[in-house]
């Protein structure tokens, strides 16, 4: 029998819920000061009071994760490391026995039969699932617009999109509906959503995190990390995810121990400027954000230089071709034939499929799928596919050289902030130029994380930091200064109107 | 204008590893469908593959004992087509850089040497099984289907034979060979009833004393040796009158009708398929280091060549005898446990192993229990090393005649009774007593005074027709030696 939030002790006047951080909570938790329940209880109004128009989630799992938070407040003792938070899942990664959509008509009613890796891992450190978030169907997207169920709306403006294709788990925490969740990133999807929600998104490198249980859709490309209030709370949540996986042949044992981050400025860091990432094509109100909170870096102690990434205007051309590929093969298993949906009414095997593929797909998976198809067509092989791993090669070129020269590269996030809901969905090619910035480091399976550089005419603007492979210490040690030098410090109007 | 044959073959062999490709499912033949199976094997959605170790030492023993060259890195790739036996929508197969190229097999027949060489040895997985509802059981006119996933994700080596064979001959004895030689690895059960061993024959025709190669037409499935054979046989006679007419020979995959053995086109696609192969993303390359392929070479089971050599050296077997028996892994285990376990002369059992009880083999389809894998249903003999051996010796001994030998074999495989025992009740026990034997000689000499004329005017070989009559007088049960003996003394004297 518990009876959440009776042995609070504080004034609950001076303390609002939705504003703490993992770490915070975490704290006040362990000291007894708010209970599991009581924070999952505020996320859950919270929810209720928003998401019928943020629609971050696809799937709110309440009664479970009352009884979850129930049972953490529960244990006096022997309490697991992230004992009762309250996390959202983006619906990409299979959670046993809870809807798993990928956004799609085609698994409407799928209910997986095991857990991603990733998911149990945090799980078995205690955390509470509030819900699987929205996205792009199939993690296709910049926009979230792509979801079979509805968009996501951005809680800085409900008129613009949160990005994509993680854009369900950041609104979620832009809106304080969690305290932090899950995405996963093939060409941004972590770090564009997290500049366009004013928030944390963290992507680590290719390898570190297991990918059993996310739904591929490019599988050298996609890795799952935290989407979060701060760096510390991605840091945090980094280590819980890192890991060799005996399920997943890409994941290894991460290289390095991950110590805590340290109070420090920037001195002697050396952040080098992609050209080719700044400048013409980018919103001057972005760039504007982006200098200031370079100032701000170079103020703190940072060595700033300018880099180059001669081959960088080819990566996007060959993400189209490598990406669409692999994914023209990952959603092949998508037949009717096993699970998911199945069209009625077909006579024969290829009509069954052809039609559950007509109906169970949308437009921008339909595109990928043909994409790619084409691409790896006898007579074009070489001519695409070889192509574009060529420019692959030529990107892992590039970032070495340019990371020989700097501890690490910067650039804005996306050339723009959040844009209207409808205004690219006409226009693939402008969508998919809203990770300009983000794709090339995904050639390369490198780290990057996005963090608020500042506010554009009130929308947020990310800063994205790219390191070395397996740098995360240092990677996350960078951000954690450049965020205190950069003192951003806001929330969304939704969380602001709760005070 | 003469014709020859050009044939290569691609096999397919079923690994018996305890689980599957790239999943811990086990693998086993039969059991109630659909309970050997998980989120991987069914490509459920986020499911990775991840690479069997066991089946991998497998594959390198197969490439070693073709004599293969083992490059330090191969990989895999994806295979895309539909079909609902194939769940992920691909198959994860080895395409332009296999696990091992360039080997080759020697098979002799007819006591002449014939090489194959081996252009590759990969490695993929099984697909799921079919079955199709209705009448037929075949796709056509099938009204539902149903599928069975146990086989899903089976590990598959795929051996890929140059265009080296002339004859079905050659191809049915070299299909034997490798067969045997798999099957001494300790691979695989190699059940062709079954489907764990698997051949494909490509064939086109040639003017002889040519060197290029003509169009090919594929013969898909022969799941018998007989049906190999049979299978080119039809195809060589049907492409030859096809050129002899002046015409085209299409390339195309052809069925061969068992029950008729009629050959014919399978229905034309719209459109030659397009695998897209591209690199396996969920799979790192498959690295087999020196030191991997030196300990592989170092734990090689004895292969065939080495067990004759063995058999001629240690036990003092004609090189026939060590040859025929080496060429079955079934017999020559069960040889030899029955000189382990017994004192019978090898000799004499590697001749009752290769005669009478190969022959009682053969008819029965019973095979021998022995260490060699046999699936679950198999029929098994019930002749136990002991008893074959014990029963050796009493015919070596005399105590039971060659011909009562042979009537007390089968039954002791049927029963799994020892010879003792048979020959007991049957009253089969040869006779040796001198006296008893004196008098069935002197009633048959009596009986013939003309053949012991010509006998005695040296026509020597008249002393069969005396053994014969004395033999039909003991119902077979005379020792033949002794006989011959008191036969010659009381004829000359
Ligand atoms: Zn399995």
């Amino acid at each position: 029998m518990v009876l959440s939030g009776c042995r609070l002790s504080w004034n609950r006047e001076y303390v609002n819920l939705l504003r703490l951080t993992a770490t915070e909570a975490l704290e006040l938790m362990k000291r007894g000061e708010i209970s599991s329940s009581e924070f999952t209880g505020a996320f859950l109004s919270q929810i209720d009071r928003h998401d019928d128009d943020v629609f971050a989630f696809l799937n709110v799992t309440g009664e479970s994760a009352r009884e979850e938070a129930a049972a953490i407040d529960a244990s006096a003792s022997g309490r697991p490391a992230l004992a009762g938070l309250p996390t959202a899942i983006k619906d990409v990664l299979c959670t046993r026995g809870v809807t798993t959509t990928c956004a799609s008509k085609m698994l409407e009613n799928y209910n997986p039969i095991y857990t991603a890796t990733c998911v149990q891992r945090m799980k078995d450190a205690g955390i509470v699932t509030l819900g699987k978030t929205n996205m792009d169907e199939f993690a296709m997207g910049s926009s979230t617009e792509n979801s079979a169920y509805g968009p996501t709306r951005n809680p800085w403006d409900l008129e613009r999109v949160p990005g994509g294709s993680s854009g369900g788990s950041a609104a979620a925490v832009a809106a304080g509906e969690c305290v932090w969740a899950l995405g996963s990133d093939t060409g941004g999807s972590i770090r564009q959503p997290a500049a366009f929600c004013g928030v944390v998104g963290l992507k680590p490198t290719y390898g570190s995190v297991s990918r059993y249980g996310l739904i591929a859709f490019a599988s050298s490309f996609d890795q799952v990390g935290p989407i979060t209030k701060n760096v510390r709370d991605a840091h945090l949540m980094l280590q819980f995810l890192v890991g060799k996986d005996p399920l997943d042949s890409t994941s290894v044992e991460y290289p390095v121990e991950i110590p805590p981050l340290e109070d420090r400025d920037l001195s002697g860091v050396r952040l080098g400027i992609v050209k080719e990432l700044v400048g013409e094509g980018f919103d001057s109100g972005v760039m504007e954000t982006f200098s200031k909170a370079v100032a701000m870096l170079e103020a703190a102690g940072a060595e700033i230089g300018e880099a180059s990434l001669p081959h960088v205007e080819y990566a996007l051309p060959a993400y189209y071709i490598l990406a669409p590929a692999e994914a023209s093969a990952n959603l092949a298993r998508f037949d009717g034939v096993r699970y998911g949906l199945r069209a009625g009414d077909t006579s024969g095997i290829t009509e069954m499929y052809e039609e559950t593929r007509r109906i169970g797909f949308g437009d921008e998976v339909k595109r990928r799928i043909m994409l790619g198809t084409h691409a790896l067509s006898s007579g074009y092989y070489d001519a695409y596919y070889g192509q574009a791993q060529k420019v692959r090669t030529l990107m892992v070129q590039d970032f070495a050289s340019a990371l020989g020269q700097f501890d690490m590269l910067i650039s804005p996030t996306a050339p723009t902030t959040a844009f209207r809901l409808g205004e690219k969905t006409g226009d693939p090619l402008t969508m998919y130029k809203s990770d300009i910035c983000t794709i090339p480091v995904n050639l390369a399976g490198l780290p990057a994380i996005s963090i608020p550089a500042g506010l554009s005419e009130g929308l947020p603007v990310g800063l994205q930091i790219i390191g070395k492979a397996f740098t995360a210490p240092t990677l996350l040690q960078t951000a954690y200064s450049a965020e205190t030098a950069i003192g951003f410090g806001r929330v969304s109007p939704l969380i602001e109107g709760q005070d | 204008m003469e014709f020859e044959p050009v044939i290569g073959l691609e096999i397919h062999v079923e690994l018996s590893t305890k689980s599957k490709m790239f999943c811990g499912c086990r693998v086993e033949f039969g059991g109630e469908p659909n309970t050997r199976t998980c989120p991987v094997c069914l490509a459920h959605p986020g499911a990775l593959p991840v690479m069997n170790q066991q089946a991998i030492r497998y594959l390198a023993r197969i490439s070693l004992s073709l004599e293969c060259s083992v490059p330090e890195k191969s990989i895999f790739h994806r295979k895309n087509y539909f079909y609902p036996d194939l769940p992920k929508g691909y198959q994860i197969s080895q395409y332009d850089q296999p696990f091992a190229v360039d080997g080759q097999l020697h098979v002799m027949l007819d006591e002449k040497d014939y090489r194959v060489g081996i252009e590759r040895v990969h490695q993929e997985e099984d697909t799921a099984k079919n079955i199709h509802g209705g009448e037929s059981g075949r796709i056509a006119g099938s009204t539902y289907s149903l599928i069975d996933f146990n086989r899903s994700g089976t590990p598959l080596v795929e051996i890929v034979t140059r265009p080296d064979i002339h004859s079905p001959q050659v191809a049915r004895a070299f299909l034997n060979k490798l067969k045997n030689t798999l099957q001494y690895l300790d691979v695989s059960d190699c059940n062709m009833e079954e489907g764990s061993l698997r051949c494909d024959a490509n064939i086109s025709m040639r003017p002889v004393g040519d060197t290029g190669l003509g169009v090919k037409t594929e013969l898909k499935n022969m799941n018998s040796f007989k049906h190999l054979e049979k299978g080119l046989t039809q195809e060589i006679i049907r492409q030859t009158e096809l050129l002899k007419n002046g015409e085209k020979i299409v390339q195309q995959t052809v069925h061969f009708d068992v029950t008729t053995g009629d050959i014919s086109p399978l229905r034309s696609k719209e459109f030659a398929h397009d695998y897209r192969y591209f690199p396996e993303p969920d799979l790192v390359p498959l690295i087999a280091t020196a030191k991997f392929v030196d300990g592989i070479r170092a734990e090689m089971p004895e292969l065939p060549e080495a067990r004759a050599q063995r058999y001629m050296k240690d036990l003092e077997l004609p090189e026939y005898n060590a040859e025929v028996l080496t060429a079955s892994r079934e017999l020559a285990d069960f040889f030899e446990s029955v000189t382990e376990k017994t004192s019978a002369s090898p000799k004499s059992v590697s001749n009752w192993a290769m005669g009478d009880l190969s022959g009682y083999l053969n008819s029965t389809g019973e095979h021998l229990a022995t260490k060699s894998v046999f699936p679950e249903g198999s029929n098994i003999c019930k002749l136990s090393p002991e008893n074959f051996g014990n029963f050796v010796k009493m015919v070596d001994e005399g105590i039971i005649g060659v011909t009562s030998g042979k009537e007390v074999l089968p039954e002791m495989c049927k029963t799994g009774k020892s010879a003792n025992k048979i020959v007991k009740a049957k009253g089969l026990t040869q006779i040796s007593d001198q006296s008893e034997l004196e008098a069935h000689i002197d009633e048959a000499i009596a009986g013939n005074p003309g053949q012991v004329e010509q006998y005695r005017a040296g026509k020597e070989q008249v002393i069969g027709f005396f053994v014969g009559q004395v033999m039909k007088a003991t119902r077979g049960q005379a020792n033949p030696k002794l006989v011959n003996e008191l036969l010659k003394k009381k004829l000359s004297g």
